[in-house]
This record gives C-alpha cells, sequence and structure tokens, in this order.
C-alpha cells in the first residue's frame, strides 16, 4: 500500500519506456489530435495546452485541480505571458480527463527533482507512460514548478513562434521584424497588426516547437505580478460548483456506513425495517458497509442511522493507539533499513563529550477537507459519468473504470472545483469513490453518495502515527558531531528525515512497522512530522549546550547559503528575541520541501488556562521566484494555519481498532479566534522554483513547541499542545 | 406542509417538518449555494441568515423557520444587485477564498454581523465568526472585515 510515487513514476516510465519508441515515433503530433476531437468551429489548439478562438480568446488547459491553490490562475499566467496574450482575453478550463490531456511533464519534474535528466526524444514515451499511468496529478506541490515551468512555459512560447511564422509567411516578412503585444502580432515598421485569432487556424498547422525560446525574467509581463485569482469571484456568490453539487437529473442519494473498524465486513443489516420510510428506494449491502438510497439525503442519512448494522470482529478490535506505540517501540529495536549514513555516527557517540537522546512522536491525524466526501456516479447503456472533485481527474476516471470492469473511454469524468483537497483526493485514496461506483452500479439513475463528517473523520487514509529516536553528540568544544535517528515507516518523499545541517556523522534509519489503519499523503506528506522532531531536536540540543537557538542553526548552514538567507530574513523579520511583550517569547524552525525552503518564528503565550496561544507567525520562503506574489502569501499563511491545527489540536486516537474522534467536536481545528497574525516574507533568490502548497505546513509546530519550551521549561516530543497544562514560568534564560 | 420565503419567493414544500433546512434548500430547492460541512452545527458552512440572524441550517428543522424569511447566498447576490454585497466585494478585494467551500457560511455568517453590529471589537468577531475554514484564510478574513468596520481594532 505504501508507495513512492516519484520514484514509481519514474521507473515505470523508464522500464516501460523501452517497449513504446515505435509507438512514438508513428504518433501524429499532440496538438493535431486536440484540433481533430476537441476543437469547436474556428477554434484553434496551437498545443494541448493553448486554444485560441476567432475572437481573439486565449483559452489555457489546465491539467490540474483547482483546490484553492490558485493554479487556475497561476498556470495561466505562465502560458499567457511567454505568449504574450492580453491577460483580459484569457480564460481558463480544467483539462478534460482523457488520454490526451495526460501530463507527461510531471513525469520529467519528478525525474529532475531526483537528479535524473530525460533527454528529449523520449518526450513521446513519457506522455504514452503518463497515459498508461492516467498522470493528471495535483499534488507534490508540483503544479507551477514541473507544470507551469516546463510545460506552460514552453508551450505559451511555442505558440507565439507558431503565430509570429503565420503572420511573417502572410506578409511576407522576416519573422525578426515581428513581435507579439496584447493578443496581437504586429509589423511596427509598417503599422500592421493581426490578432492571434486571426492567425490560429494557419499557425495550427506548425508542428509547436519543444525548445522555443523562452523569456528572460526581465521581460515578464504577468509572472510576478499579483494577478488577482480568476476562481475567487464564484466563490464568493455561491455560484463555484463543487463535487457535492452536481445535479444530474433524475438523481438519488447515498449515505453510507463502513465498518468503523478498519478491514472488517459486514455480517447482518435488518434492511426491512427502514423500507417504509418515506423516501427510501433501496438498501444496499456492501462487502465491508451498508448504503442506504433514498431522493434526499438526509432521508438516507436518518434511514441509516435507523439501521441495526453488525459487522465482524477480528484481531484488529484489539488495537489501540497505545498497542500501535507499543509495536513501534519493538520495532524500532530491531533491524531498521538504512536512510543516510555519513562519517561513523556510531564511533562519535562512543567518543562524544556529552550525549543527548530523546524519544518523540505524533498521533495520526485526518485530513477533513470542509467538502465532504462524495461522487455521483451514473451507469447507463453501457457508459459512465462521474461527478467529483479529485486530484487526480484521469487517474480516478481509471479506477472506476476498472471497478466497473468498462474501458476508460467509456468512463466520462466531470471534473469539479475541490472542497479542499490536502492528499485525500489523490488516486491511492479512493474509498469513497469505489464505494459510489459499487452502488450505483445497482442503479439505473445517478447516484451521489455523500459522506457524513463521521465517515469522512472514521474512514479517512490518515497521516500516519510516527515515533522518531534521536541520538546526539557533543565534543568537548560544545560543537554537534553526531546525530543519529531511528524512525518508523519509509518516508515519503524520501529526503523528509534529512536535516539541512553540518553535522559530521550522520546515521539514519527506519523501521517498517505496519498496521491496519490506512493511511496517505497529508499536507506535505512526512515532512510534517519529521520537522517536528529534528528542528525540536535541534532546538533542545542549543539550549543543552547553552547556545542561542537561532545561532547554532546559523552556524551549521555555513555550506546552506540559500537556507542561511531564509532563517536570517524570518529572525530579523521576526525581531529575533527583541522587544517581546511581557510572558511571550519566540520559537524558530526551518525546512526544505517540495524546493522551496521555509523558515518560521512564532511568538507564542501560556494563557491562565494552561493553553499555548500563537500571536504572530513570521514565515520566510525561499521558492526561487514567485509567480503569483500573492498567490505565493495565501499558500503560506494556509500552510501554517494547516500545520498549526494539527501542532494544537490534531489527534486521531484508535480504540478498539476504530477512530475514537467523530466530528469537529472532537477533531478540533484552529479558527478565527486563535488564529495568529502572519507575515509572510518571500526570497526571489533566482533558483529553481519551488512548491507552494505544502512547504509552510512542516515547520510550525517546532517553532511554536520551541517557544513553548522557553516560556515554560517543558520540551513537547509529543503532540497535540491541548494534551498539555501549561505553567508559564520561565525557568530557564539563554 | 413547510411555508417560508427564500430570496424572497414564497415556498411551499411536501417535506417532513423535521427535515433540516439545509437538506430543503439543497435536495428539494437545489440551492447548492448553502454548504453541507459537519451536519452538528459545529462548522458554520451551512451558515444561511433567517430575518437577518445568522443560522446554521444543518440542524434548523423546516419546521423552526415556518413564516420566516431566509436568505442564502444567492440572495445575497441577488439583493445586492449589478454589484455584489460589500462583504463579498471585500472578499474579492482582498482574496480571502482559497478552496471556497467554506465562504458561502463565512459570508453570510459576516454579513449578519455587521448588519447587527456596524463596528465590532476583534472580541465581537471572534466571538461570532467561529466558522471553521480548512485553508486557513482567518488572516483574509479579518482584514477583509476590518477593510469594511469603522472600527479599526480593539
Amino acid at each position: 500500500m505504501k508507495m513512492n510515487r516519484r520514484r514509481f513514476l519514474l521507473a515505470t516510465t523508464i522500464i516501460g519506456g523501452g517497449l513504446l519508441i515505435g509507438y512514438a515515433s508513428t504518433r501524429p503530433s499532440r496538438h493535431s489530435l486536440a484540433n481533430r476531437d476537441y476543437a469547436a468551429d474556428g477554434q484553434s489548439f496551437l498545443t494541448t495546452w493553448l486554444r485560441i478562438d476567432p475572437d481573439n480568446t486565449v483559452t489555457v488547459i489546465v491539467p490540474h485541480s483547482e483546490m484553492g491553490q490558485g493554479v487556475h490562475t497561476s498556470l495561466p499566467m505562465m502560458a499567457a505571458d511567454e505568449m504574450d496574450a492580453d491577460w483580459s482575453k484569457v480564460r481558463v478550463e480544467q483539462a478534460p480527463a482523457t488520454d490526451l490531456f495526460a501530463n507527461g511533464v510531471l513525469i520529467k519534474g519528478f525525474a529532475a527533482s531526483m537528479g535524473v535528466s530525460l533527454p528529449r526524444f523520449l518526450d513521446g514515451l513519457i506522455y504514452k507512460g503518463a497515459e498508461i499511468m492516467n498522470i493528471q496529478i495535483t499534488g507534490g506541490s508540483s503544479s507551477v514548478r514541473f507544470t507551469g515551468e516546463n510545460g506552460m512555459r514552453v508551450a505559451g512560447a511555442a505558440a507565439r513562434e507558431m503565430l509570429i511564422k503565420t503572420a511573417a509567411a502572410r506578409w511576407d516578412v522576416p519573422e525578426s521584424e515581428l513581435t507579439a503585444r496584447m493578443s496581437h502580432v504586429h509589423h511596427d515598421a509598417t503599422g500592421r497588426a493581426f490578432t492571434f485569432g486571426e492567425l490560429a487556424t494557419d499557425a495550427a498547422r506548425f508542428e509547436p516547437s519543444a525548445q522555443p525560446v523562452l523569456k528572460d525574467p526581465s521581460a515578464f509581463t504577468l509572472m510576478g505580478r499579483s494577478i488577482p485569482r480568476i476562481d475567487i469571484p464564484a466563490k464568493v456568490d455561491g455560484s463555484a460548483e463543487f463535487g457535492i453539487d452536481a445535479q444530474p437529473p433524475g438523481m438519488l442519494y447515498a449515505a453510507v456506513k463502513t465498518s468503523p473498524v478498519f478491514g472488517n465486513n459486514l455480517v447482518a443489516v435488518n434492511s426491512a425495517s427502514v423500507m417504509q420510510r418515506r423516501g427510501i428506494v433501496r438498501v444496499v449491502e456492501l462487502e465491508d458497509a451498508v448504503a442506504v438510497v433514498a431522493d434526499n439525503y438526509w432521508r438516507a442519512k436518518e434511514a441509516l442511522a435507523a439501521l441495526d448494522i453488525r459487522f465482524e470482529e477480528t484481531e484488529n478490535n484489539q488495537v489501540s493507539t497505545q498497542s500501535i506505540y507499543a509495536q513501534y517501540d519493538a520495532a524500532l529495536q530491531g533491524k531498521l533499513d538504512e536512510d543516510v549514513e555519513e562519517g561513523d555516527t556510531r564511533a562519535a557517540l562512543a567518543g562524544a563529550a556529552t550525549v543527548i537522546d530523546a524519544t518523540y512522536r505524533v498521533p495520526y491525524l485526518a485530513h477533513a477537507a470542509m467538502e465532504p466526501m462524495n461522487c455521483t456516479v451514473h451507469f447507463h447503456n453501457g457508459k459512465c459519468d462521474v461527478w467529483t472533485g479529485t486530484q487526480d481527474n484521469l487517474g480516478i476516471r481509471g479506477r472506476v473504470a476498472s471497478i466497473a470492469d468498462m474501458n476508460e473511454n467509456d468512463v466520462t469524468l466531470h471534473a469539479f472545483y475541490l472542497g479542499g483537497g490536502f492528499g485525500r483526493r489523490l488516486p491511492n485514496a479512493t474509498n469513497t469513490i469505489d464505494q459510489a461506483t459499487r452502488i450505483a452500479q445497482q442503479f439505473d439513475v445517478p447516484v451521489k453518495t455523500i459522506w457524513s463528517r463521521e465517515e469522512d473523520i472514521q474512514q479517512d487514509y490518515y497521516r500516519p502515527a510516527v515515533t522518531s529516536k534521536f541520538r546526539a553528540g557533543f565534543d568537548t568544544n560544545n560543537r554537534l558531531i553526531a546525530w543519529e535517528n531511528h524512525y518508523i515507516g519509509q518516508n515519503e518523499p524520501a529526503e523528509a528525515a534529512h536535516t539541512p545541517y553540518s553535522i559530521p556523522n550522520k546515521s539514519i534509519a527506519f523501521a517498517e512497522s505496519p498496521t491496519h489503519v490506512p493511511f496517505g499523503a497529508w499536507r506535505s506528506v512526512a515532512h510534517s512530522q519529521h520537522t517536528f522532531f529534528m528542528e525540536s531536536f535541534v532546538d533542545e540540543l542549543a539550549h543543552r549546550s547553552g547556545q542561542n537557538p537561532y545561532q547554532f542553526r546559523l552556524d551549521m548552514l555555513a555550506d546552506k547559503p540559500r537556507h542561511a538567507a531564509v532563517l536570517r530574513a524570518a529572525a530579523e523579520r521576526a525581531g529575533w528575541e527583541r522587544n517581546l511583550p511581557e510572558g511571550h517569547a519566540q520559537g524558530i524552525a526551518l525546512q526544505e520541501s517540495f524546493g522551496s525552503i521555509v523558515a518560521q518564528v512564532a511568538e507564542v503565550s501560556i494563557t491562565p488556562a494552561g493553553q499555548v496561544r500563537v500571536h504572530r507567525v513570521t514565515c520566510a520562503i525561499d521558492c526561487g521566484r514567485a509567480i503569483n506574489p500573492d498567490t505565493v502569501a495565501s499558500q503560506a499563511e494556509s500552510g501554517v494555519i494547516f500545520g498549526l491545527t494539527a501542532a494544537l489540536y490534531g489527534e486521531i486516537t484508535i480504540e478498539q481498532g476504530r477512530v475514537a474522534q467523530t466530528n469537529f467536536t472532537d477533531y478540533e481545528m484552529v479558527r478565527l479566534a486563535d488564529s495568529p497574525e502572519i507575515d509572510v516574507v518571500t526570497i526571489e533568490s533566482g533558483a529553481s522554483l519551488g512548491g507552494l502548497g505544502e512547504p509552510a505546513t512542516p515547520p510550525i509546530a517546532a517553532a511554536v513547541a520551541n517557544a513553548v519550551y522557553i516560556l515554560t521549561g517543558q520540551r513537547v516530543r509529543e503532540l497535540p499542545l491541548k494534551n498539555y497544562r501549561f505553567a508559564a514560568v520561565p525557568t530557564e534564560n539563554v | 406542509m413547510a411555508r417560508f420565503r427564500v430570496n424572497g419567493v414564497e415556498h411551499e414544500l411536501d417535506i417532513e417538518p423535521e427535515m433540516p433546512l439545509l437538506w430543503a434548500l439543497r435536495d428539494e430547492m437545489g440551492l447548492t449555494g448553502t454548504k453541507f460541512g459537519c451536519g452538528v452545527a459545529a462548522c458554520g458552512a451551512c451558515t444561511v441568515q433567517v430575518n437577518g440572524n445568522p443560522v446554521r441550517s444543518c440542524v434548523t428543522p423546516v419546521s423552526a423557520v415556518e413564516g420566516t424569511e431566509i436568505t442564502t447566498i444567492e440572495g445575497l447576490t441577488a439583493n445586492a444587485g449589478a454589484l455584489l454585497n460589500p462583504v463579498q466585494q471585500a472578499w474579492i478585494e482582498h482574496q480571502v477564498p482559497q478552496c471556497g467551500y467554506c465562504q458561502s457560511g463565512m459570508i453570510m455568517a459576516v454579513s449578519a454581523l455587521l448588519t447587527s453590529n456596524p463596528s465590532p471589537s476583534d472580541a465581537d468577531i471572534d466571538g461570532a465568526i467561529t466558522n471553521v475554514c480548512r485553508c486557513g484564510t482567518y488572516p483574509r478574513v479579518r482584514r477583509a472585515i476590518r477593510s469594511l468596520t469603522s472600527a479599526t481594532t480593539a
């Protein structure tokens, strides 16, 4: 079940690639297929991602889902800028969930991020691989840095070249005399101009270049500007449609109860007892669940609640959070798999003047996206329509087809805005989709399956609970010379437990310790746990060796100038340890993830009730270059709040094999009243673009916990903070 | 039979009196701007205005709104005419929504607050706006509210 997404993609592409060369070389070009199959009268695709209408509208076809991260604006900005399109004439469309719009650029991006450069002659294969693997994923903070940088910009620049070539031929002038501006090609010497719309049909006869000349950043007209998001107006007037809002005619509604103990099957249900209720159409028994189908969701839900449902009992019923932690502890005593081995850590620890050890852990977490999980499915005449919001439309189309044993091309996926993704709507987290498909298979009308919030909290693919044990050694000069870290579970991304600090001896290893609790990607994946562990332990080492936690970190970043600059920017902007109000303290933390480097300073106090109050968070981020600076800020704010909810409140516990929490009443969220001020500092280092959806989430828990230590003298080695009653007594001055 | 006005239009629905207003709006009337979030009045995604007061429609049976005037996000938009309601305008100005799912409820709660209390203190705002936003748009929510109030901070 655990798969390393990037390695899987890469391996499959490279291994599969050898068989596909013949196919790729004989295939018609992709944009000509788009023109054949997807263009209405007068419309022209210049690449699969850019369509021009006769009225001079440019439509950017985006192969990513909009879930609040702004890609339906950022990606069109990148294409339109390179194309020199007039932004007021640019529209965005979600790419159809069909093979032609599979996103091969993502594979190249992930390969490059792993240091593998795939040559251009493999492009055809890569796209074929993307089709075979149904790649239209929105995840890994990858949209702008991979699809945008290597796809949208290239598409825009290639289209501009095709348009200029077309105009040059019509006017019989050299291309060098022509420029593209505001959706026109101009011949300034004669004052003549064509609109893109007038040129598009002829331009589409050229083959788009795979290596067009891209703009120097100094020539950008859209990239780098805070352009208002295209999706926002519909999200303030109630017209934005999410999957849960789909209303195909004749639709029925299904409410579902799955075995609360994961993996256990249905034994019996007294279905007949609810059939007389108003609006109830049928009770559907699935292998591990019961669904009530009715003409209104509330009627279905009420009838479901009235049923007496019995699930089997298995050894899974014995599992608890305590038993899982005991299992983890035992696993860490056993054989470990190597992650990083540098120097001779064993010898360094043996010879160290001081050795410090600590054990950290964090609980399971649910995603709790605001839009409850849902999926509407309609089987009719050998075809199938699916209405749902997903982080991989092509992948979900494939999933439904495989469950129904149908050809993928007979399944149409209708895409929507996502009411939150955070990893919950990825193609390896499909339990809702699977159920909705199986329920709908029993009907010839559309059936909308909606999960209650209770099902959402209790049937998630959770962020795994993790235990992490550290030992560190100092030499007689108070220098950190050894870092040992043993943790549970193989990480995705693999580098999540790699501390950026220069330490001569490092030994990092893990033990697999599977449980029956389903797990999946939760915003920033393994980074959120490990950054809390590592950045808390580093802080602990600073205090234990009598050093300032900021300076201690900075001293170990001599060979990482970008990291040092980000850390410095956060500390300086936050006024590190200067002029703090009485009873307030600051904590700092740093991490690189998804190609971006983030440092955060949290200003914290302890309430009279002994709870943690976060007043202010300064978040410095180096994502290379900001494409839409306001989106950078909003994603940083969002990442901080998401991570802060986890730090303060997030805790899914397992009791008798099932999740104990049920709803927002006992799985609490940060709300307006406890939301800190957030100050985002963007550093334009000019490095390769980094991701934005996830990197601001990992550091916040450690930044807050490190401030709590200064206020209380208590080192927080286990989250969430709500489980503590702190006494706000400074016990140590640094 | 349940009778109430929604966005200025009289409705008479042949539904159970205990059906929550949320599902009457969404499944019986097709007004999907009002969102289902938790079903237990804990998140505010389903907030509508009943006679101008913010109400969590997921736990409000239609029998309790008999004869009232209900405003949903669709009505707030329509009532504002060509321009959006000032709260909606501020939401665009400050680029508040991210995924957007909670924002109908958030906007209905804020517009009800500012109608009854045009100069809320921070404590008033914290007490009234308890909606959950999983994307964490809170800093912008506060900024957008503050742009509409006479008081600066409190």
